[in-house]
């Protein structure tokens, strides 16, 4: 009996060896031309990467697309864990310090420290995190602008808000008028997008203080921006219902919705989500909180980063450079991966508007213009905790009828209790 | 006594109502059963309806109007990406396919083991694969990747497929079909006639064991087509994605990029199709087995 069971694992052996036949196909070539590995989640950006590969055939970028988010994060430091990350990696701005911190990201201010003036001083900050390292080369970023009916506003007699006491009036007026419309929604589903009213009012949530962090998730500048919405949310001024859901596609679609508080990229989603509405939009600068000292914040944004665990790092940098600051490159991802690029040369070579927007010629002079009054932020490493706290805080309270303020609090705690756990020094 | 009997004769009779009463009772799981059905088929007719609509239709239209693009949103979907979506559904039905396979052989043959030979362990092995069950996939996807990557194998087909193939209640399954449609008597009959255990296991037991192992099989496959996670962690390459993993980056392409919804609505329909063929099929198969399967007398 013994015998046989040592059979039928022979047998489970044979089926596991004919297995092994049809897996690992497509290992690399032991010589030829340098092969980078690159996760990245842009639409069409493989047809990009291959304008690389035409002109560079001794260095070839191989895309793998991924799903862009929180769990691509994870994915990249469990892979780098693992041993095998990708050479190149697409990483959102507010994830750089996460992936630097668990040494996931190699320092690349060897060859990429000139790349320095292409870009904003704000938005190289931020690949720097203010120190000599140099962890990503900036891609695309998103500086917030408001977005509105033209049709509707001339049907209801409104005037484009230029201040967040005149937004506030502007919903009003436009509840008062059509009751079943809004001028816009306070989304407890997206954090990013409050991060960028929050950089917008000025507030701060992470610094350095020398060898600690020191978090201020519930500074003043937030408590006003969190206390504004409050108040809008509670005399129904603005709609409280979550972006990105098929409602608010809906919403969109039919008026329900005649504004959107979003960034440079929101032609491409309302084309998406609103097609029937082409040539209805228009784009203004943000409603401001001190009109004479115009700011904004970014809402997304992304870089081109290189893993520590890359044996082609050099390569790999050269490549991030070129399909950050290339004119030609750039100007692909622009026109066929629909990305806002963050290279200053760039963001003022835009000449035609999105095609979502004729009515509007002068887009991109104007997106340039205000790009230019983004405030910087300094983003800690731990994004994702600070950002779930706020779906979850923000969420309760909304669903509760309560003040958004206190919610500022539970964010506060659960960002500096997981810094604490995962050995950061956080001082007062 | 015997009164109380006799009176009982003469009252029962009228059975009429309580019949009435049993026949309402009896009609009640079936209401309730009705509204499991409707809860669980709502979905599905939804994500039917909304294939057949276009991106313009999808969020403007009422839920349950048919739009009139399908073919449109077949033909969009076969084109995404060169047709890669072809390749992520080739991918899940090899997944899929031959781990359910394998794993049915594995289950099969290892219940058998566990259920008509007795050995030392036997009870210990049986124990640990109940604990198994009791384990959530999931929860073992980070450290399987981890392993994975010692050996070289993650971001290989393998590296999906390996995980798959071994399922703690399949074989408990087969374990428990095993002992009750293999009878002692027979295997005992037939080791007289002097029948190799293999002999047995081949040309007997499994026979009387198909209508469980095709459960066992279509358990496999529909939890692997489903997967996620797992799939998620170890591949690295598009290419190698099953079609769960494959709608997900078509659905997640960041904030400043439209979710490509009808896309991903049409690929969720055509990725069921699949699952509901194979139900019907192997159903039928299923059904006379378990008849044909009886020691006959």
């Amino acid at each position: 009996m013994r015998l046989d069971i040592a059979k039928k694992a022979a047998a489970v052996g044979l089926g596991l060896a004919l297995l092994a036949g049809c897996g690992g196909g497509g290992e690399q070539a032991a010589d030829g031309p340098v092969e980078l590995s690159f996760w990245a989640w842009a639409p069409e950006i493989d047809k990009v990467v291959d304008k690389w590969n035409a002109d560079h055939p001794d260095v070839k970028v191989v895309v793998s697309k991924q799903a862009q988010g929180d769990d691509l994060v994870t994915k990249l430091m469990t892979s780098a864990k693992g041993g095998n990350p990708p050479d190149l990696a697409q990483v959102e701005f507010q994830a750089l310090p996460t992936l630097v911190s668990n040494d996931v990201l190699a320092d690349v201010s060897e060859w990429a420290g000139s790349a320095k003036d292409k870009f904003a001083p704000g938005i190289w900050d931020q690949v720097t995190l203010g120190g000599a390292g140099v962890y990503a080369v900036p891609q695309d970023s998103g500086p917030m602008m408001f977005y509105y009916r033209t049709d509707l506003f001339q049907q209801y007699g409104l005037t484009v808000p230029t201040t967040w006491d005149e937004y506030a009036q502007t919903a009003r007026d436009l509840r008062a008028k059509a009751p079943d419309k809004f001028l816009g929604t306070f989304s407890a589903n997206d954090p990013g997008w409050f991060a960028g009213l929050v950089q917008q009012a000025g507030g701060s949530w992470w610094s350095v203080d020398g060898d600690a962090w020191k978090v201020s998730v519930d500074d003043a500048a937030t408590k006003k921006v969190a206390g504004y919405w409050s108040g809008l949310i509670a005399e129904g001024a603005i709609d409280k219902a979550p972006m990105y859901t098929p409602e608010w596609n809906k919403a969109l679609n039919d008026g329900t919705q005649i504004g959107w508080l979003s960034a440079v990229w929101a032609p491409g989603v309302l084309k998406g989500n609103a097609e029937g509405t082409a040539g209805k939009w228009a784009m203004a600068p943000m409603p401001q909180w001190d009109p004479a000292k115009p700011r904004t914040g970014n809402w997304g944004g992304s870089t081109t980063a290189v893993t520590a665990a890359s044996k082609k790092q050099k390569a790999a940098t050269e490549f991030a450079i070129w399909l950050n600051t290339d004119p030609a490159a750039v100007e692909a991802l622009v026109t066929v991966s629909g990305i806002y690029p963050a290279a200053t040369s760039a963001q003022e070579a835009q000449a035609k508007p999105p095609a979502f927007f004729p009515n509007q010629p002068d887009f991109y002079t104007q997106a340039a213009k205000i790009a230019g009054t983004s405030s910087g932020f300094t983003w800690g490493p731990n994004v994702n905790v600070t950002y779930t706290a706020y779906k979850n805080a923000m969420g309760e309270a909304i669903s509760a009828g309560a003040d958004l303020v206190p919610a500022l609090t539970k964010m506060q705690a659960a960002t500096v209790d997981d810094m604490k756990a995962n050995g950061f020094t956080v001082g007062g | 006594m015997s009164a109380v009997l006799v009176e009982d004769r003469v009252v029962t009779p009228p059975p009429v109502r309580r019949r009435s009463l049993v026949s309402a009772l009896g009609a009640l799981p079936t209401v309730v059963l009705l509204l499991g059905a409707v809860y669980c088929l709502f979905p599905v007719a939804w994500v039917l309806v909304a294939a057949t609509k276009s991106t313009g239709e999808l969020f403007s239209t009422t839920t349950l109007s048919v739009g009139s693009s399908l073919v449109a949103n077949i033909g969009e979907l076969a084109g995404y990406r060169d047709g890669m979506f072809w390749r992520w559904m080739a991918n899940s039905a090899l997944y899929a396919g031959v781990g359910a396979l394998l794993s049915a052989a594995l289950s099969g043959v290892t219940g058998y083991a566990l259920a008509k030979y007795t050995f030392r362990g036997r009870t210990l092995i049986f124990n640990a694969l109940i604990a198994g069950v009791l384990v959530p996939a999931v929860v073992l996807a980070i450290p399987q990747y981890l392993l994975m990557s010692k050996i070289g194998l993650s971001d290989t087909y393998l590296s999906v497929l390996l995980p798959s193939v071994v399922s703690p209640y399949g074989i408990y399954l087969a374990r428990i079909y095993a002992a009750a449609s293999v009878p002692e008597d027979v295997v005992e009959a037939a080791r007289t006639d002097g029948a190799s255990e293999v002999r047995i296991l081949g040309s007997i037991a499994l026979p009387m064991m198909v209508p469980g192992l095709v459960t066992v099989f279509l358990f496999q496959f529909v939890s692997i087509w489903n997967n996620f996670m797992l799939p998620y962690i170890m591949l690295a390459d598009d290419g190698k994605f099953p079609v769960t993993l494959g709608l997900y980056t078509m659905l997640k392409q960041g904030n400043s990029v439209p979710a490509l919804y009808t896309l991903v609505v049409t690929g969720s329909l055509v990725s069921v199709l699949p699952l509901i063929a194979l139900f019907l099929t192997l159903q039928r198969y299923w059904r006379i087995d378990l008849l044909s399967g009886a020691v006959k007398a």
